[in-house]
């Protein structure tokens, strides 16, 4: 027998008052980045040790370009949500629970612009 | 409000090793291990948007052997965590969950890995000419 309210029951948020949001959006994100991570990791491989132009050129393609930066934006989010799990599984001072998932957000976001910016300016340079 | 002693869950060191308990950690491991790995990708990408010259370094020091060890390392990462994120998606879905299977996708997942990896730096190897 639920102890649930009706109510509750049909919002289906949850203790955490967010429901699946969390665990299905590590889902999508990871599903987009199963082709995406195999095309970039060989791409670089095939890049190797390329010299300034062969890099810059490869990456200013459009295809290229606008697929790294759906990957940039999958994967930031990807390992925002499950560095998050881990923060909250193995620190249980509250306060350092809470500074460092804030700073991981924001470590996560500054370089995550920082990523995509790089790959707009090589592309559109 | 008084505090009871509650039952707490025995931990982990009682229980039998199992591999499915070192693949399941590794998962975590390799996460946390790409996340950094994710950081040394923006700056490769920052070095290629500033210009010739720091790119040239970035490479150069990426290319050494501390840096190629670094490289070789995330590679496994990479290619452990998409396996077995796979493997994960399976058993989303409910499909892998006998202890047979279960035991088979794991080492699927391990020697994939390896394959994986290892194609990788042989294409970089066979780019590079030698």
């Amino acid at each position: 027998m639920s102890e649930r309210t009706p109510l509750a029951r049909a919002r289906g948020l949850g203790a955490a008052h967010g429901g699946t949001h969390h665990w299905w959006i590590q889902r999508a994100t990871s599903i987009v980045m199963v082709p995406l991570v195999l095309w970039f990791a060989f791409s670089l491989a095939a890049l190797g040790p390329a010299d300034y132009a062969t890099a810059s050129a490869w990456m200013a393609h459009p295809v290229n370009a606008v697929l790294a930066l759906v990957l940039i934006a999958a994967m930031f989010h990807h390992l925002h949500l499950g560095l998050e799990v881990i923060i909250e599984d193995y620190i249980h001072s509250r306060w350092i629970k809470f500074a460092t998932l804030i700073l991981q957000k924001f470590a996560t976001v500054i370089f995550g612009f920082g990523a995509a910016f790089a790959v707009l300016k090589i592309a559109l340079s | 409000m008084t505090q009871r002693a509650r039952p707490l869950s025995p931990h982990l060191q009682v229980y039998r090793f199992q591999w499915p308990m070192l693949l399941s950690i590794t998962h975590r491991f390799t996460g946390v291990g790409l996340a950094g790995g994710a950081i040394v990708l923006v700056w490769w990408l920052i070095a290629l948007a500033i210009g010739p010259e720091y790119f040239a370094y970035t490479q150069a020091l990426l290319g050494s052997w501390v840096g190629r060890l670094l490289l070789l390392g995330w590679t496994w990462a990479t290619f452990y965590h998409l396996c077995n994120g796979i493997r994960h998606l399976c058993w989303d879905g409910g499909w892998g969950f006998e202890l047979p299977t279960a035991r088979a996708t794991g080492l699927l997942v391990a020697v994939m890995s390896v394959v994986l990896t290892l194609a990788a730096w042989l294409i970089a190897y066979a780019v590079r000419g030698g």
